[in-house]
């Protein structure tokens, strides 16, 4: 029963009510992050341990926090989580942290983890709310390096065929970002093809979600735009 | 960063080149969430260039006045969202007095503001670029303005997509989010004119 219930956490979190994709949640920094795939495995890493501690930190005060003051009490939970992220990053990996600059700090307004705090460690004890951290924090880190492996990928092809005039550097200098969204709307093309009620076209089949209908509408797109 | 960029480029620049939300992408989820119409998303961007504007001036001296001279560089995260929510807090509370027009038009948007990641990510920026005083108000009043342009222009857009069939299979995140992307790709062609970082 236990175990029953602590994976339906897990596939809720990680793909039925994935954050960035069903309830576009942690946006921003999903978007920002995925240039390189290093930077977004760190902030991953980051993210799936800010929620889960400060779930369980909620979960073990959630007895005794005035429902008045909840939401400060939950920023400053946090932040402070986010502070030790910061500065492990500082000491250990100063490249990437530096690379990161101020998004490290930009969890914080990560939407994702408040949701997650105020949807769920309120409610539930401990054990349950860091599953549920963990679930919701390995769901954003997969859409983030599925964006990201595309983004380096996909719209350097998608542009390379075309013979286009463009450089790789000016690439990522310029064209990585709004990449960032398009890739952010195509997989969200695909997720819900791949929802039997999402779409007209999604028959519940796992073999639906392969990307290549979300690729190829991409890669018109990106033709269009730099002609 | 350029030394002696003063504070009227910086304004321009986080205008277009360097719009917080089309090239930063922050502020995204409200970004995406209250752009169904022109209305509401001039009320938003009205109560975020005010916001922005006043929090970026207070973080600064907060920053530069109390934590440098303290050594608490390190728990600046905690004390900018403070400041940010207790400003939001207070102006809320200072219109609902005041001004009820005016709280008609910011009021519903105010609560929306403190979670808005572009205003702490101002607050960052300019400390990690070491702006001057005046050139972080104008980074955070020029911040406001380009995330206002965006998000009106957002609006209009939904607006007028609201008659045209829009692929089932796309609709709503899906699209928005690629019109965002379209958006943003059309925000490219201002860089070049001036830049900072």
């Amino acid at each position: 029963m236990a175990t029953m219930k602590s994976r339906a956490i897990f596939v809720t979190g990680l793909w039925r009510e994935n954050p960035v994709f069903r309830q576009i949640l942690g946006i921003c920094s999903a978007l920002a992050v995925t240039n390189l795939l290093v930077n977004t495995l760190i902030m991953s890493l980051g993210l799936i341990f800010v929620t889960s501690m400060s779930n369980v930190t909620v979960s073990i005060l959630r007895g005794v926090t005035p429902p008045r003051i909840r939401m400060m009490v939950q920023t400053l939970v946090i932040a402070s989580y986010v502070i030790i992220v910061d500065i492990t990053l500082k000491a250990y990996l100063p490249d990437i942290s530096q690379a990161l600059g101020p998004y490290v700090g930009l969890i914080i307004t990560n939407c994702i983890i408040m949701g997650r705090c105020e949807a769920f460690a309120r409610n539930n004890p401990v054990l349950p709310s860091l599953l549920d951290g963990i679930a919701s924090g390995c769901g954003y880190a997969f859409v983030l390096l599925s964006v990201a492996f595309q983004g380096n990928a996909g719209l350097r092809n998608a542009l390379r065929d075309e013979g286009h005039a463009c450089s790789l550097d000016q690439l990522d200098d310029h064209g990585h970002g709004p990449g960032g969204i398009l890739h952010a709307g195509d997989l969200h093309l695909g997720r819900s093809l791949f929802r039997p009620q999402g779409g007209e076209a999604g028959d519940g089949k796992v073999g639906d979600f392969d990307g290549t209908r979300a690729q190829r509408f991409h890669h018109i797109l990106c033709r269009h735009l730099h002609q | 960063m350029e030394l002696g960029l003063s504070a009227f480029i910086i304004f321009f620049a986080a205008i277009f080149t360097n719009n917080i939300l089309l090239t930063n992408f922050l502020g995204m989820c409200s970004f995406l969430a209250v752009s169904r119409e022109v209305k509401s998303s001039l009320g938003l961007g009205f109560a975020v260039i005010f916001v922005m504007t006043c929090t970026s001036a207070l973080n600064y001296l907060v920053y530069y006045h109390l934590l440098v001279p303290l050594g608490l560089e390190h728990f600046r995260f905690i004390v900018f969202i403070i400041v940010i929510a207790a400003f939001v807090q207070l102006v809320e509370m200072v219109i609902e007095r005041s001004s009820p027009v005016l709280y008609v038009i910011l009021g519903i948007f105010l609560p929306l503001i403190t979670v808005n990641c572009a205003i702490l990510g101002i607050a960052l920026f300019m400390i990690i670029r070491n702006y001057t005083f005046l050139q972080s108000v104008a980074y955070g009043a020029g911040g406001g303005i380009g995330w206002t342009l965006a998000i009106v222009a957002m609006g209009g857009i939904r607006q007028k997509m609201r008659g045209a069939p829009v692929p089932k299979s796309l609709e709503g995140p899906g699209i928005t989010l690629i019109i965002a992307g379209l958006m943003a790709l059309a925000f490219i062609g201002f860089t070049g004119m001036i830049q900072i970082q």
